[in-house]
């Protein structure tokens, strides 16, 4: 299978950036496959009263991304552990959220990856996911 | 975490000595809410199950074979189907159509109330924190329990002040095993500007004046919207910025007079760099005469940058920054 394995892993690796367009629809359908009726999330004119200028991405979308993020990289062996984040900027439609992510931790088999989601207002979300990985050595890294 | 840390309220710093007792008293009735349960335990409307995987995976353009291809998910570490593990939150969501605060006793719904009387009105998520015991498989049936995990005091932030609360929701399988938890924490806070946006960025506020004795009438003036001059009451001499003495007749009497609203531009420039987050940018900084005779400096206002010349006439402008602080702007205006 793909992906990578643990002893082929280093601190300071960089995972591909992934670019998101974050349309619309894909904001709505992404809110709605997650349960998330929260009108902010597709309703522009509720939005706005609610002071935002527009809809804007929800949460349970951008963990979604984050851990595709990761297991694209990892493979289909990965577990993922954790996933820590802070949130900052909206993801608003017309924007695009880059994806960035670097190898931060190693030990017992399970890395950490430092994860930012960078839009054109700044980082809507750093964060840190902590995953096991494929092919760790038999006795463990420690 | 790192940034879990910053809510403990061990590390959490008063932030008015001089109101000790209120407040004291107040983040006591806070504590009060701490490991205090939100409603019933809750459970899953369905099993975990393929159909919901596969409206999230297409969402989330996730195309970990695991999820969705049964024979690479055996052949994988997972031996099996498996359900996304940041799919946690997405099998117990409110349904649609039910409000978020009705129902029976809510402490979360009380707690909320409460930090709301003391002014902190709006709300923006800050961390979310997942944890999986193992991964879902299609079948499981999940139940969930959420707890008020911590309040913060009273903490400073670049949104303004507020408190830090922080949920924390346990996920357990049909025989009680627990399988994930979730820290969710949001800051509620006091709205520096009528904007408070859910999950928005509000912009910072403008970097606060050291009032003194000596000019606090000046800021007082454009808190009621009137831009104030300066007058010695022995002379008549006007004079700004603000001062003790006049500077003809080296009185310390002084009285003010309510400038018309009149000017021409004496000088300007426009700063791009260093940018303060609370300004805006090109910041047009105009040197205006006012029409009584005095000059200050002020911001434009509704200006394009082919209107700044040297001599063009501005009118006067007081604009509310925020709740404590109003300032004169000027714009160009014809003739």
């Amino acid at each position: 299978m793909s992906g990578v394995r643990y002893c082929d892993v280093s601190i300071g690796d960089e995972l591909a950036p992934l670019a998101l367009p974050l349309t619309r629809s894909f904001i709505v359908a992404a809110a709605i496959a997650s349960r998330d009726y929260q009108d902010v999330h597709h309703d522009p004119e509720l939005a706005r009263e609610k002071g935002s200028k527009d809809i804007f991405m929800n949460i349970l979308t951008t963990n979604g991304l984050i851990g595709r993020y990761v297991t694209d990289w990892a493979g289909p062996d990965a577990v993922i552990k954790k996933v820590a984040i802070r949130l900052g900027a909206p993801n608003y439609p017309g924007d695009t959220m880059t994806l960035t992510g670097t190898v931060t931790t190693k030990e017992n088999g399970e890395v950490e990856v430092a994860v930012v989601g960078a839009n054109g207002l700044g980082d809507h979300v750093t964060g840190t996911v902590v995953v096991a990985l494929a092919a760790s050595p038999p006795d463990g890294a420690a | 975490m790192s940034q879990q840390s910053t809510a403990q309220p061990s590390e959490a710093q008063p932030s008015a000595a001089q109101q000790a007792a209120p407040q004291a008293e107040f983040y006591d009735r806070l504590q009060t809410f701490v490991g205090q349960e939100i409603g019933a335990l809750q459970r899953a409307p369905d099993d975990v199950n393929v159909a919901m995987i596969r409206h999230w995976c297409d969402a989330m353009g996730d195309a970990n074979p695991v999820y969705l291809d049964e024979d690479a998910a055996a052949a994988s570490a997972h031996g099996g189907l498996v359900a996304p593990p940041t799919m946690l939150q997405a099998w117990i969501m409110r349904p649609y159509g039910v409000d978020r605060m009705s129902g029976g006793p809510n402490p979360y719904r009380d707690l909320t109330e409460f930090v709301e009387s003391a002014g902190f009105t709006s709300v923006v998520a800050s961390n979310c924190e997942q944890t999986y015991d193992r991964y879902l498989r299609p079948g499981d049936r999940l139940t969930m329990r959420t707890v008020i995990d911590s309040v913060s005091n009273e903490k400073t932030t670049a949104l303004g002040a507020g408190h830090f609360i922080t949920t924390r929701q346990d996920y357990f399988d049909a025989v009680g095993e627990r399988v994930g938890t979730m820290l969710f924490r949001i800051l509620k806070f006091r709205p520096a500007h009528e904007q408070g946006a859910v999950e928005a960025t509000p912009q910072p506020l403008r970097p606060r004046p050291s009032l003194t004795h000596d000019q606090l009438f000046w800021f007082e003036g454009l808190q009621q919207g009137k831009l104030a001059i300066q007058k010695c009451s022995r002379c008549g001499t006007l004079r700004h910025p603000p001062g003790p003495m006049c500077r003809e007749c080296q009185s310390l009497e002084w009285t003010t007079v309510e400038a018309a609203g009149g000017g021409s531009i004496h000088s300007f420039v426009v700063v791009h760099y260093p940018q303060i987050p609370s300004l805006e940018y090109p910041n047009q900084v105009l040197l205006v005469d006012l029409d009584e005779g005095v000059r200050v400096v002020a911001n434009s206002i509704d200006t394009t940058y082919d209107q700044l010349v040297i001599g063009a006439r501005v009118e006067l402008s007081v604009q509310r920054c925020d709740d404590e602080l109003s300032l004169p702007f000027f714009k160009v205006v014809a003739g």
